[in-house]
């Protein structure tokens, strides 16, 4: 039958699609052997690590699985999510724990000056002192020491555009030597800049008015009453 | 053969597929399909649950074995509370974060508790969108009609009415807590397209809808001072012997001890099932999606509905091996990319709704027209380079950066090549029955988002869960925060368990696993 003849004709046979071999890799400074190319997550649970702290969403979205790394030969430490990188041989990498940044808290849309409100919020916010520490350690390669300076200068829209990657790992935050939680600041600008800076969407606010107004009342009592197969050709039909 | 010769027939065929446009199936051919392809009628894969409010009904039987397991909680726990609330929340997802924000608002003391990190879960990841009918020429009746076409006709109408007139005004909410949803050139929110859907509807924060949102309603809830409980998991309900819900038991994961919270209502907002790997399936979900409120409320009473039908997303990756069952965004069929087989033709409409498309992809596979990767997984090329013949270059980097970003990694660059897909186990289609203020028939029990059923019938169109978990997370916060201004704390029992225990006993159920499940077990044990 066709179908066998297509098992074996349509297969992917490639060395490094099939990836069998085993490597070494060093966890939290012990060595064991994993098999080439799973995450480093994966790699945790193969040699029997519990992980509750240190998973979420599993999909490089969240967060949760911030990771240090190094690779063979490279005196380089760098920055990941263990959910969505993959190991190599000589690799070495720990899980990093959570960091106890200051968040400040705040009532939005109670504020009158958010671009001022800042340096109270986040005082040391403006004393960056352009190591770029913040921008290294960033798995999302946002230019976090720019967004730090946007936020500064008042530029909260630049913030919240290149934040939009930004899974919240905290990464950025232990290495900074002034003490900034850039994340925390561009979180707070984001909002700040919907809040106060954008324009309010007048078509939904028309939509909501015209719900309240009872606008659909009389499609509603139409379709609410139809038979299934009344409703099958409804929906059949709206175009 | 190798990735590349594979890859090359879909660039080959590229230009003579743009010039085709497919039909969608008519109503017999859609049923017809999803009756011999679409998982949920694998017969072998369900069984009858043994005994509870469901007793009878048909399940899979990874979610039966849960709703039958055994409670970790020893009959004569003592009873004494550690903490109470008013309202306790159980979930840190985005259902679980707008009822503890309006209940919160409402003046309750709210507890929220989760079983990781506070937004760790399946909201975080939405990209595609939510869905919300405020263009001109849409209407909440239009998105009540296609939602109810995707899903059979099975859509509970009170639950979904309520959701699509209450959509405005949880965008506005929303919009007013600062989320930046994509607009238009004259400031308007922008509306896309999604599968399944007759207008464009789908509101965006570009491919980071749920990150957008979740960043937002996480740092108003830490705002707002809400007291959490991070790193607990809900184990058992509390009740008052009478049948009212009083509280929950808590694991935490950091010393396992158990933790009590009386509280006046509870809110289930746990999220999904993906972890519990239906059918062997890979999934999309979050490292807690292992239906542990589902497991909860049954053992206290409350009857689930339509627990025989699941999601299975069209699109989950399966090359490179890191990404298996990872969700490669809908955005790219709604955006015009196709779905291409081996042969390099396409062979569904790729908007057409969800259980339609993995359907098809499913019988392609079957029939020997899928691409095979060594590791034994199979799969259709999504053609993604498309986009940006279409669009122009930069448009997938503009659109779907996260997509571009996640492939990036693993060294596979989406705007050159065509990525191979096979569905991946997304989203619990039914859940535990609830009224339209989201409470279940357990008196003061509560269940919001993923984890309730009804809503979406057989089938959830796209981006309708996001609005799901808003707006009756919204109102089961407001109407728990309601009831408890007029009521006392209920006395703290496990009457519920033992009865449970007592059904199980009387049913000869042994053998049972412990649930819930918390964390799938994916730590590899000594052999
Ligand atoms: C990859 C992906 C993409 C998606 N894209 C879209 C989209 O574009 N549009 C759309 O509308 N929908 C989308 N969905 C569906 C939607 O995101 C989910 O249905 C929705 O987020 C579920 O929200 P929730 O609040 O009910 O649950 P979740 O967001 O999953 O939150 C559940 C929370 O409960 C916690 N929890 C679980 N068990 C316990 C316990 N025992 N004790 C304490 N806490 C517990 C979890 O840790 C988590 O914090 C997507 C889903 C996935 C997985
Ligand atoms: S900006 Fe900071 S918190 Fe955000 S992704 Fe980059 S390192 Fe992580
Ligand atoms: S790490 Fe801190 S000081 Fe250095 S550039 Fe970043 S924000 Fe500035
Ligand atoms: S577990 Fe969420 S980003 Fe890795």
């Amino acid at each position: 039958m066709a179908k066998a003849e297509f098992d074996t004709e349509n297969v992917i046979d490639q060395e490094e699609v099939l990836r069998p071999k085993m490597v070494t890799v060093e966890i939290a400074g012990k060595t064991h052997q994993v098999p080439d190319g799973i995450t480093l997550m994966k790699a945790l649970w193969y040699t029997g690590h519990e992980v509750i702290r240190g998973a979420g969403c599993l999909g490089g979205f969240c967060g949760a699985c911030a990771a240090y790394y190094r690779t063979k030969h490279d005196p380089k430490v760098k920055t990941c999510l263990a959910c969505s990188t993959a190991v190599e041989d000589g690799m070495s990498f720990s899980l990093v724990p959570p960091f106890p940044a200051r968040k400040a808290t705040y009532n939005l849309s109670e504020l009158k000056d958010p671009k001022q409100d800042l340096f109270e919020l986040y005082p040391e916010a403006p004393l960056c002192r352009n190591c770029n520490a913040c921008t290294e350690a960033c798995p999302q390669n946002i230019d976090v020491r720019e967004g730090v300076w946007r936020a500064v200068f008042g530029d909260f829209k630049a913030v919240s555009e290149m934040f939009m990657d930004c899974v919240m790992c905290g990464l950025c935050v232990p290495v900074c030597i002034a003490d900034i939680a850039p994340n925390l600041v561009a979180v707070y600008a984001s909002r700040a800049q919907g809040v106060h800076y954008t324009e309010k969407p007048k078509g939904l606010f028309k939509r909501i008015e015209e719900i309240q107004d009872g606008q659909y009342q009389e499609d509603w009592d139409r379709i609410l009453r139809m038979s299934d197969e009344e409703l099958q050709t409804a929906s059949a039909n709206i175009k | 053969m190798d990735l590349r010769a594979f890859q090359d027939i879909v660039h080959k065929t590229r230009d003579l597929r743009r010039t085709q446009t497919l039909p969608k199936f008519s109503p017999a051919d859609r049923d017809t399909l999803i009756r011999k392809y679409h998982p949920d009628y694998r017969e072998r894969a369900y069984r009858p649950i043994q005994f509870g409010p469901n007793a009878g009904d048909r399940t899979v039987r990874e979610l039966a074995c849960l709703l039958e397991g055994e409670s970790p909680v020893p009959a004569d726990l003592p009873l004494t509370p550690d903490q109470t609330a008013d309202v306790l929340v159980v979930g840190g997802g985005g259902a679980g974060c707008a009822a503890a924000l309006h209940a919160h608002g409402k003046g309750a003391k709210v507890i929220l508790a989760t079983k990781l990190r506070l937004a760790d879960s399946n909201s975080v990841m939405a990209q595609g969108g939510m869905q919300v009918a405020i263009a001109p020429d849409d209407s909440p009746v239009q998105h009540f009609l296609d939602t109810l076409k995707g899903g059979h006709l099975k859509n509970d109408h009170q639950l979904l009415k309520v959701m699509v007139e209450e959509g405005p005004t949880i965008a506005k909410w929303l919009v007013d807590l600062g989320v930046l949803f994509d607009r238009d050139a004259d400031g308007n929110l922008q509306v896309k397209k999604g599968g399944g859907s007759s207008k464009p509807r789908l509101l965006t924060c570009s491919d980071y809808t749920g990150l957008e949102i979740m960043r937002v309603l996480k740092d108003e809830v830490l705002n707002q001072k809400i007291p959490l409980l991070e790193f607990s998991a809900a184990v058992e309900l509390l009740s008052d012997g009478q049948g009212a819900c009083t509280g929950a038991v808590f694991q935490d994961l950091d010393n396992k001890r158990f933790v009590l919270v009386a509280a006046k209502a509870v809110i289930l907002a746990t999220g999904g099932i993906g972890r519990l790997h239906i059918q062997g399936f890979p999934t999309s979900n979050h490292y807690g999606a292992t239906g542990d409120g589902l497991a909860l409320a049954y053992r206290m009473g409350a009857p689930l509905v339509q627990i025989d039908t699941f999601q299975y997303h069209p699109s989950g990756a399966v090359y490179p091996e890191q990404l298996v069952g990872q969700l490669v965004t809908e955005g790219i069929r709604s955006e015009g990319g196709h779905l291409v087989n081996v042969k390099g033709e396409r062979f569904v409409n790729e908007l057409d709704t969800r259980d339609v498309v993995s359907s098809s992809i499913i019988l392609e596979c079957e029939e020997g027209r899928g691409v095979r990767t060594a590791s034994g997984r199979e799969g259709v090329w999504l053609d993604t380079p498309l986009i940006e013949v279409e669009q122009g270059e930069g448009a997938l980097e503009k659109h779907f950066p996260a997509m571009v970003r996640q492939y990036e990694r693993y060294g596979v660059n989406i705007r050159k090549d065509p990525v191979l897909i096979y569905p991946t186990l997304h989203y619990q289609n039914g859940g535990v029955k609830i009224d339209v203020n989201g409470e279940t028939p357990v008196k003061n029990l509560f269940v919001a988002g993923e984890t309730s059923g009804g809503l979406h019938g057989r089938n959830r169109l796209m981006g309708n869960s996001l609005l799901d978990l808003m707006v009756f997370g919204k109102r089961a916060g407001l109407t728990a925060a309601d009831r408890a201004k007029s009521m006392q704390q209920g006395t703290l029992t496990l009457a519920h368990l033992d009865q449970f225990r007592a059904e199980a006993r009387k049913h000869g159920v042994s053998n049972q696993i412990t649930s819930p499940m918390i964390l799938p077990a994916y730590t590899r044990t000594p052999t």
